[in-house]
Parts: C-alpha cells; sequence; structure tokens
C-alpha cells in the first residue's frame, strides 16, 4: 500500500514525536509513506485570512503535485488537512463552472490520517496487531475543530460527535470516556497573538477533561496537541490547580499499544511527562 | 386588535459595493439570516469579541462597512467553523470574516487587532522565504515586527515565553535552522500571482 504523504511544517519541530511515532507505525504497519517531493506549505490560516488568492493556490500546487504521482495524499495535521481539501473543493467547483480543463482532475483523494488508519482493512490489522492493550486507560478524544468543520470541506460525517479516535482507542483497549468537548476550539490560530484568550479556551477543555475524569487526552492534530500541552503549568498556576494531564498522539498510542521499541523516545518530548502515568497503569 | 406596523431601516439608493464584495464571495445565502443568534451562541470565543458573529452579519446587510472593518471581531475569530457549520441558513459566515478582513488589510487602515494581521503577513512572508513554515523564524520575526519584545517585557510574559522556549529546546522540538526547499520558484511566482490579482 503506498500513499504520498503530506507531513506539513511542524512535523519537524514543535510535533518532532508525532513525526517520529507516524514513521514507526506505519513502518510496523508496513504502510509506504512517501513524503510528497518538494512539498510546500499549505498557508495555514494566515492564507485565508488576509489574502484569498494564496488560500487556494498553495494548497492547491502540493494537489498538483500529489496527482502527478496518482496516489492518494495523506496528512497528519487537520489545519493542512482542512486547507487541501477545501483547494480540492474549489478546484473542482471551478473546473465545473468555467468548463476549462483545470489542471487539477481531483483523481485523488485527501485524507487526514486519521481517516485513513480507520479504513476497514486497516483497522483489521490494527486489531490483530495489539499487543499490550492499554487497559485501565481512560482517555478523551479531542479533534479539534478544523478535522470535522465544516463538513462540506471535510466530508465528515459525524461532526459535532466523531467517533475515529474513540474507536481505535476501544480497539487498542483503552477506555474511551464520552465528554461534550470533542470539538471545541483550542485557539490555535491565536496562539501568538492573544495568549489571554488562548489560555480561556485551554483552561476550559482540560477543566472539562478533568470532570470527565480522564487520565489523558489524545489528538490527531500538531497543534491541537501543542496547544494542550505546553501551557498547562501557566494556566494551572494562575487558577491554582494542577492539570498534568498527558496530551498524545494517536500514533504514540498506537506505537504503545503495539508493543513497539522506543516509544519513550517520543514521551521525553512532551511537556507534561506521560510516563509517570503510563507506569502506574502498567503500560511501560 | 390593532395590528403595529414595525418600520425597519430600508436602504434606497446607497452605495452597495462593499455587501456585493461579500456577497460575491460567500453566495447569496447572507441575505437569508434572520438574526437567529445560533452563530453567536455557539463561538467559543464571542467572549472577547466587540460585535457578535450575527451583528457582524447584520451590518454587511446594512452597509455597515466601517462597523465591520473597525471590529475587533473579525481579528478575534479563530476560525474554528463551528458558525459556518450549524447555521441553519447555510451562510458561510468564517467566510465572511475572511472577507472582512482582506478588505480591511486592503485598505491600509490599522486594524482594531493589529498583533493579528502583522503575524498573517509575517506569516504567508515565511512561506515566500523558506518554502515551509521555519517556526522559529516565524516566532523572531513576528516579535520583532509587532513590537512583541517591548510588549512581553512590560506584561512580564516574557518569562512564561523563555521558560517554555528552553523546554521546546531541551526536549529537542525548536528546530534551529530552516531546511531549504525544492521548486522554491514555482512558489514565489504564486505570490508574484497573488499581487497582480489584487491589483485586478
Amino acid at each position: 500500500m503506498k500513499v504520498s504523504f503530506f507531513p506539513g511544517c511542524s512535523l519537524e519541530g514543535t510535533a518532532r514525536e508525532y513525526g517520529e511515532s507516524i514513521d514507526a507505525v506505519s513502518c510496523f504497519l508496513g504502510i509506504k509513506l512517501e513524503e510528497l517531493p518538494g512539498w510546500t506549505c499549505c498557508g495555514a490560516s494566515a492564507a485565508h485570512c488576509i489574502n484569498e488568492f494564496l488560500s487556494v493556490s498553495l494548497p492547491a500546487k502540493n494537489l498538483l503535485l500529489a496527482e502527478k504521482l496518482n496516489h492518494d495524499l495523506v496528512t497528519p495535521c487537520a489545519a493542512c488537512f482542512n486547507r487541501l481539501k477545501n483547494a480540492e473543493k474549489t478546484l473542482i467547483k471551478e473546473s465545473q463552472q468555467t468548463d476549462a480543463a483545470t489542471p487539477f482532475r481531483g483523481e485523488i483523494n485527501v485524507l487526514h490520517l486519521l481517516e485513513f488508519f480507520s479504513r476497514e482493512d486497516l483497522i483489521e490489522t490494527i486489531k490483530e496487531q495489539v499487543k499490550r492493550p492499554l487497559s485501565n486507560l481512560k482517555v478523551v478524544s479531542y479533534y479539534g475543530c478544523l478535522l470535522v468543520r465544516p463538513p462540506h470541506v471535510t466530508d465528515a460525517k459525524n461532526w459535532e460527535d466523531p467517533q475515529a479516535l474513540d474507536n481505535l482507542i476501544s480497539l487498542m483497549g483503552g477506555e474511551t470516556i464520552f465528554w461534550p468537548y470533542k470539538t471545541e476550539c483550542c485557539g490555535g490560530s491565536l496562539l501568538l497573538t492573544n495568549i489571554d484568550i488562548v489560555r480561556r479556551l485551554i483552561g476550559r477543555i482540560l477543566d472539562m477533561a478533568r470532570e470527565a475524569e480522564a487520565d489523558c487526552i489524545v489528538t490527531a492534530c500538531p497543534l491541537c496537541q501543542a496547544n494542550l500541552d505546553t501551557r498547562q503549568e501557566e494556566i494551572g498556576k494562575a487558577k491554582g490547580v494542577t492539570y498534568n494531564l498527558p496530551i498524545f498522539y494517536f500514533t504514540e498510542l498506537l506505537g504503545l499499544a503495539f508493543g513497539l521499541k522506543g516509544t519513550q523516545k517520543w514521551f521525553r518530548r512532551h511537556l507534561v511527562d506521560p510516563r509517570p502515568l503510563l507506569k502506574t497503569k502498567k503500560l511501560i | 386588535m390593532e395590528t403595529k406596523l414595525i418600520s425597519l431601516p430600508v436602504t434606497v439608493n446607497r452605495d452597495t459595493r462593499f455587501r456585493d464584495l461579500v456577497v460575491e464571495a460567500v453566495g447569496e445565502t447572507i441575505f437569508s439570516c434572520y438574526q437567529c443568534y445560533k452563530c453567536s451562541a455557539g463561538c467559543p470565543v464571542a467572549f472577547a469579541m466587540d460585535l457578535l458573529p450575527h451583528q457582524v452579519i447584520r451590518s454587511v446587510l446594512l452597509l455597515q462597512k466601517g462597523k465591520a472593518l473597525s471590529s475587533r471581531t473579525i481579528w478575534i475569530c479563530a476560525s474554528c467553523e463551528t458558525c459556518t457549520t450549524r447555521c441553519p441558513n447555510e451562510i458561510d459566515i468564517a467566510k465572511v470574516m475572511d472577507v472582512l478582513r482582506q478588505i480591511q488589510v486592503e485598505s491600509g487602515t490599522e486594524a482594531k487587532e493589529p498583533r493579528v494581521p502583522i503575524f498573517h503577513k509575517t506569516f504567508l512572508n515565511t512561506i515566500k522565504r523558506f518554502g515551509r513554515i521555519h517556526e522559529l523564524s516565524l516566532l523572531t520575526n513576528f516579535l520583532r515586527k509587532s513590537g512583541g519584545i517591548r510588549d512581553n517585557f512590560k506584561s512580564g510574559e516574557w518569562k512564561n515565553d523563555l521558560r517554555l522556549g528552553i523546554k521546546m529546546f531541551l526536549r529537542g522540538k525548536l528546530k534551529l535552522l530552516p531546511s531549504s526547499t525544492k521548486g522554491i520558484e514555482a512558489l514565489r511566482k504564486l505570490f508574484d500571482q497573488a499581487e497582480e490579482h489584487k491589483k485586478s
């Protein structure tokens, strides 16, 4: 199974352990994620906020590269996924309206890594490969905004109560807890400009996870993970509480459940160290 | 019982260009807004806004260009797409915010939250320069251009930032140098085309 892989800019920096765990897990499952040669940034929030032309042409450039290779394009970042999907829909619509031959034929699929791992054949393989079930681990799934919204762009089926992460956690033997903040916004796009707003948004999410009595939060987006992981200490201090809630990438938990070596290297990169929790649960 | 007629403001013979620009981008559905408040009720950042999302839509329809463009709201909107997803009239409200931001930036006047457009411009410049986002370059350039270093010293925020920066570095999450990207010329052409687009 071969697909083109669009890592997105964070995987080289703040989301390094996401990249490392994706490599390890996909290699273990025999999936070839081939990095899209010459990929460039999707433009993220900045482009759609102030420059309409770039908001489509930046991701479109990558779609055209991927279509040349004729493999589906998979990305692990919710923001990249959203911009790529938006460009895909815009290009297809334009070609219908103008009747002109667009260079993009729309013959490849754009998928988020979570969708890709939720394909039936892969689900079966994952189920077979779970060697160390995540017993007693209570998890809340956090999907964030751009993985599911708006559904006319993302093609999400359950945008108010998505299930893909919860299904994977159950497959791995973990316990998923229902909570109302699965798709609540963490304020990622305002992180560097309006930190006070972002702290309030993150604080609400962390509070709700605590109220749900979760041991940890699982994410499928480098921006969500970084946002929820890095600010817990300062938010907790201001409120007089200690959160200490590990924020996992779903691929890290897959690696753990498969019994892969080297998982501790990923966990060491977290600001909230998940190892004490995993030790008490006898998972490492 | 006598029926009372309510008089609503009617716009006659006024400059509709501002509204037309928004309609062109988001479609005719915007006219079907009946002020149900659903967008504002679900908005996670409504607490920080000066105009609530349903009021922004109203101000566009009433041709209140200044009110919409000078609002804090258009910059505080986090683009989470909750409003667009839930609108019963299928109005792409998040896209309305985008269009208003774009018109505001083109107008050349100062935004109510100037740091946000400065951040977006720095972000796009980083892409133009390296092809991808190098986080450390983005951060330092943004701090320099927005006067963030001075502000952070005043507010004491620098202590948090420094502590976080050191932790990220020790965990191997701060990439010090940007990597080079193939095909940067084709990418820069897109930026030139974007400039031409704006002129037309």
